[in-house]
């Protein structure tokens, strides 16, 4: 039983969310509000939220003014699907039709034979363990919309979630479900601000031999707040990339719980972080489990960060029994362009297989003088030389996404960030 | 052209005086060489002379064409005309050596107030450079300096050099680390360059590299100056009896 005073902080922040309780959305939210309630909210004491407040997160409301709205990948010939304030907008969106993939709203999907009941709180539940995300079960349970997609074959073009906001006070809940189907192949974006609060799950069920690319670019507004989870598992031979870029915002926490559970599968999760000044919190969370048999994963995040921001990496290899000939890879850096700035990193490896290759790597430096000597001593302005070295100190991070075009819009993005962060 | 006077200098952080009173003038059209033995000033001259940090101007001056170089910064210095070929090359993982090539070359005519080189005609101008120098396209698609070899990046200071036409080239030890082939190919490279308008300063222990580029002028530094001044013969003592003896001589 959880203490009275965590409770009422429980019942705090859920009051007034909106709770769908029929058909098989109301099984799958009612499970997930017991899970919440067993739970309760994290707190600071939570060895899980060590190095990031969630106070903000576990707030009954928000206000924040947003700066900025920013969408990214507009080069990019994609299905578009925009929630405003987090209701599907269909007035901005483009028809929910794509060849090779089904798309239902989640407000809409109200059939009890629908696919997604397999996979709603299901991929989520299992993320609960050995560490308990308890905003995970929160957004299972209070959802307000989100996208169901089912891919059946390789996906004509990429979807493309854009976020916007009107209102200063929107506290917005979202839950997508992707599942593919054997061999399937689909690239998700997702990109803007949704509100000055925003908590995401996203849970991907990757069959045999499918191939699922997610490259997002969060909305850089400065007062935002973020907390997104993926639970995804990536069955035989099967293929999971993701990527975010993550700029600016006051509290930021990504995480991401892959379940690797078919032999010869790869995974990787990979982000860029910049952050400016000591209101800002990045923090990427992972847990991998592999499970079978060569399979790969690849953890790559770097972050610069300055005038007192902080970064935060927590990172965890979980290797099975029997999960012989895994390889995995994590690194974790963070370039520090004053020394205000702070980077917190816990990497974790637990392996209980005799035949495997993990390494992790976890560093923290500042921008290499001798290298900005040497660029300036040629010609190059101090300036640009130090834009120069940060975007090749991001460059194996970018590198992770396979398609050129949006690597190239991320880095774009990115210069401009280091333009307008001169000092 | 360079025109050193009485330059005296410390290090930033200790009270080490490294230079103490270094008078320097060369022409252009000539390549003065440097020699002297370990820790008698060499590259704290060449590192003073380019901008780098660390180092505390007490005393005296250094113009390039009457522009007083030690108020300048690195970049505004390299725009200037002034190039050090570095002793040990900097290698920078995650920029690309054309894109580096290219942004510096661009970024000096910018400063110049000079149109930028296209993508085409720069491909073509670095492609024909490169040639000359042995340096594959494989090298130049690669990160700056990374997994080159000593000879490598040796060429590919040389080709910095060809490409952004400094008129005051300083080489500080390009011959350190060179097996003879290299050797031969570097100088190759730096003699190509040489011309009326164009000046050099040879930094080296090794009179063998001297064989290669002839200097008009040879000076020995010792303790912080020059001491002895003369032409490619002295080069030659140095080579037959140490520096001892010359310097013995000299003071």
């Amino acid at each position: 039983m959880l203490a009275q005073a965590k409770l009422d902080a429980l019942s705090a922040r859920i009051a007034g969310l909106h709770f769908p309780s029929t058909g098989w959305q109301g099984k799958a939210r009612g499970a997930a509000l017991e899970r919440l309630t067993a739970m309760g909210l994290p707190g600071r004491r939570d060895e899980y939220w060590r190095y990031t407040d969630p106070a903000k997160l576990n707030a009954a409301q928000v206000r924040a003014d947003l700066n900025a709205s920013d969408i990214a990948f507009q080069e990019t010939d994609a299905l578009r699907i925009v929630f405003t304030d987090g209701v599907f907008d269909a007035e901005f969106s483009d028809d929910l039709t794509l060849s090779g993939v089904e798309i239902t709203r989640l407000a809409d999907a109200v059939t009890d034979l629908h696919w997604a009941a397999e996979i709603y709180g299901v991929l989520e539940e299992r993320g609960q363990k050995p560490v308990l995300r308890p905003f995970a079960a929160l957004a299972t349970a209070f959802a307000t919309d989100g996208l169901l997609i089912r891919v059946t074959g390789k996906a004509e073009r990429p979807i493309s979630i854009v976020y916007r906001s009107l209102s200063d006070t929107s506290d917005v809940m979202l839950h997508h479900c992707v599942k593919l189907e054997e061999g399937a192949e689909v690239t998700l974006l997702e990109t803007g601000d949704a509100g000055p609060r925003l908590l995401t799950n996203l849970e991907v069920d990757v069959a045999p031999s499918a191939r699922f690319h997610h490259v997002r670019a969060q909305g850089r507004s400065h007062q935002r707040m973020v907390n997104t989870h993926i639970f995804a598992r990536v069955a035989d031979e099967a293929l999971f990339k993701s990527f975010t870029a993550s700029i600016n915002g006051v509290l930021t926490r990504n995480e991401a719980v892959l379940d690797i559970v078919g032999d010869d599968a790869v995974a990787h999760v990979a982000g860029v972080t910049v952050g400016d000044g000591p209101d800002f919190l990045n923090d990427d969370t992972v847990f991998i489990t592999h499970a079978a048999e060569r399979c790969e994963s690849r953890q790559v995040f770097k972050k610069v960060l300055k005038n007192g921001a902080t970064g935060v990496f927590q990172g965890k290899i979980l290797v099975k029994p029997g999960a012989q000939k895994t390889d995995g890879y994590q690194i974790s850096q963070s370039l520090l362009l004053d020394g205000d700035s702070q980077f917190l990193a816990k990497p974790e490896l637990e392996i209980y297989a005799d035949d495997v290759k993990c390494s992790h790597g976890s560093t923290s430096g500042a921008i290499d003088e001798t290298a900005l000597f040497y660029l300036r001593s040629r010609g190059v302005p101090q300036r640009r030389a130090q834009s120069l070295l940060v975007l090749a100190f991001l460059a194996e991070a970018l590198a992770e996404i396979e398609d050129e075009t949006l690597a190239e819009d991320l880095q774009l993005r990115l210069e401009s960030w280091l333009d307008r962060h001169e000092d | 052209m360079l025109k050193i006077n009485n330059l005296h200098v410390k290090l930033e952080e200790e009270e080490k005086v490294i230079l103490r009173g270094v008078d320097l003038t060369v022409e252009a059209g000539k390549v003065h060489a440097i020699m002297g033995p370990n820790g008698s000033g060499k590259s704290t001259l060449s590192y003073v002379l380019s901008g780098r940090d660390g180092y505390e101007v007490t005393e005296g001056s250094a113009t390039l064409d009457g522009e007083e170089l030690l108020e300048m910064e690195p970049e505004e210095r390299a725009a200037a005309g002034l190039f050090l070929a570095f002793q040990y090359p900097v290698e920078i993982p995650g920029v690309g050596n054309m894109t580096f090539l290219r942004t510096a070359l661009n970024a000096q005519r910018k400063a110049r107030g000079e149109d930028e080189v296209s993508a085409g005609d720069f491909l073509k101008l670095v492609r024909e450079k490169a040639a000359s120098l042995k340096i594959d396209a494989d090298m130049m698609k690669r990160p700056v300096n990374v997994g080159f070899s000593g000879g490598e990046k040796k060429r590919n200071e040389i080709l910095q050099m060809a490409l952004l036409e400094p008129k005051m080239c300083i080489l500080d030890e390009t011959d350190s680390g060179l097996d003879v082939d290299a050797m031969k190919l570097v100088s190759e490279g730096v003699n190509a360059l040489r011309d009326e308008g164009r000046a050099f300063l040879v930094i080296t222990h090794y009179q063998r590299l001297l064989d290669h580029i002839r200097p008009d002028v040879v000076h020995i530094m010792a303790n912080g100056r020059i001491v002895l001044t003369g032409g490619p013969e002295l080069a030659l003592e140095v080579e037959k009896n140490g520096y001892s003896d010359i310097l013995a001589g000299a003071l």
